[in-house]
């Protein structure tokens, strides 16, 4: 687990362009939108595409991404519960 | 033509030019095919949140036009026109490779958002948070001056007071591969001091961008007056002292009057002829300028051209690393810019000292 959360600040970072941000300054349960780390619904797209290619992982319904990006905690937990690959 | 007076200008090149109080004192020398554009500090200007996903086009032509506004000591404009070649090519390079390296599966929104060719200027409208007229023209080497004719129309036609007018354009890395492999980037790499000594084919690419507010309303601060500015799509070369002689007669003007011509060579032995048969022509008396060894080509070149004019008339400085010959002009009042780009897509702006 503590593997898939460091990739996945990684990749949060490059995919996202978090120019001044490190994997450091994201802790496991900070808030990834809004008030916390500031991503909005474009981010959220590219989130769901990552899931997709990277983990096999189709989300149909946008309300799901809302519970699933909530912080890297969630989203590596739902991972590894529902990845395919 | 009604007034069309230049009061702000900005501008990001390959020479350190974002800063207005500076005019080409430190000039960078290149021995390449492909130069880039000096970068300021975008960060001073942009928010993170929001230049992360801009290309360097957008954060270049965003900057540009913040320059130019802080320049003309202006916070809001009436309408935003844009003049790009290219457009957003590496966003556009990003998704369509996206497309191929994914068996088109998997594509992102961000850079299919961010790679129209009006991205800059909704960007800047952005920004600026105005909501009046944007629109961008793309039409290769006159993108820029059909920018500069349609503001000047809006002028006349008393639909803006105050525009903000640019051009820009960015490298992409696909874009310059294939542009190598047609051979329109020259093939061994130049020493851009001996731009004008070149003997193959092919320019040195660059980038950049060059943004002006133009106004109806005449002040000591302006920079320039744009008399008059005209384009045609094909021109045969033994036509184009003719073409130049009857510009200058429309607007008034005898060769005589031209205290500076500003052209546009860059170095490709095929096209420059164009240039040739103005300097070694009717215009070999005239003091001549050029300046594609300093920002490199790209289909909005001309607009740092302008950018240099401009500076010119109101610094009534005329740095030495932009002349062709030197003549003893006391007082430059009024310059004649030419431009063209392989063979098509000709313009010739008129600007006068204010």
């Amino acid at each position: 687990m503590e593997v898939l959360k460091q990739e996945l600040k990684e990749n949060i970072i490059e995919q996202l362009n978090l120019e001044d941000i490190t994997v450091e300054d994201i802790a496991d349960n900070d808030i990834l939108f809004g008030d916390g780390l500031g991503l909005d619904s474009i981010d959220a797209l590219e989130l769901i595409v990552m899931l997709d290619k990277n983990y096999g992982i189709k989300l149909t319904d946008p309300k799901e991404g809302r519970e699933i990006f909530g912080s890297i905690e969630i989203m590596a937990k739902y991972i590894t519960e529902h990845r395919t690959k | 033509m009604s007034a069309v007076y230049i009061s702000g200008l900005g501008s990001i090149s390959c020479q350190k030019t974002f800063d207005n109080n500076e005019f080409l004192d430190e000039i960078i020398t290149y021995t390449d095919t492909v130069i880039t554009a000096v970068n300021p500090n975008y960060k001073e200007y942009i928010k993170p949140a929001a230049a992360r996903r801009m290309a360097k086009g957008i954060k270049m032509g965003v900057v540009a036009s913040r320059i130019a506004l802080n320049d003309a000591n202006k916070e809001q404009i009436d309408a935003i026109i844009t003049g790009t070649g290219m457009g957003c090519v590496r966003d556009s390079e990003k998704f369509v490779s996206a497309i191929i390296d994914n068996n088109e599966q998997y594509l992102t929104p961000t850079s299919f958002i961010q790679s129209t060719h009006n991205t800059v200027g909704g960007q800047i409208a952005l920004e600026l948070q105005c909501k009046g007229y944007n629109f961008t023209y793309v039409h290769a080497s006159v993108s820029f001056e059909s920018a500069l004719l349609d503001a000047s129309l809006q002028l006349e036609n008393d639909e803006a007071n105050t525009i903000l007018i640019g051009g820009v354009d960015e490298l992409g890395d696909h874009t310059v591969a294939i542009h190598k492999i047609v051979n329109h980037i020259k093939p061994e790499k130049i020493d851009s001091t001996a731009l004008l000594n070149a003997t193959t084919e092919g320019a040195v690419f660059g980038e950049g961008a060059n943004f002006f507010v133009v106004s109806n309303k005449k002040q000591a601060s302006n920079y320039a007056e744009v008399l008059a500015i005209t384009t045609y799509n094909t021109v045969s070369k033994n036509k184009i002292q003719q073409l130049a002689q009857e510009f200058l007669q429309d607007n008034g003007i005898n060769i005589g009057d031209i205290d500076a011509i500003v052209l546009g060579n860059n170095g490709d032995v095929k096209h420059d002829s164009f240039y040739h048969e103005l300097s070694s022509g009717i215009f070999q008396n005239t003091q001549q300028i050029y300046y594609k060894h300093l920002c490199g080509e790209f289909n909005t070149a001309s607009s740092f051209g302008l950018w240099l004019a401009s500076k010119i008339l109101k610094t009534q400085h005329l740095p030495d690393v932009v002349k062709i010959n030197n003549k003893s002009i006391t007082n430059y009042t009024t310059i004649l810019l030419y431009n063209q780009y392989r063979g098509e897509n000709h313009s010739f702006t008129l600007l006068r000292k204010c």
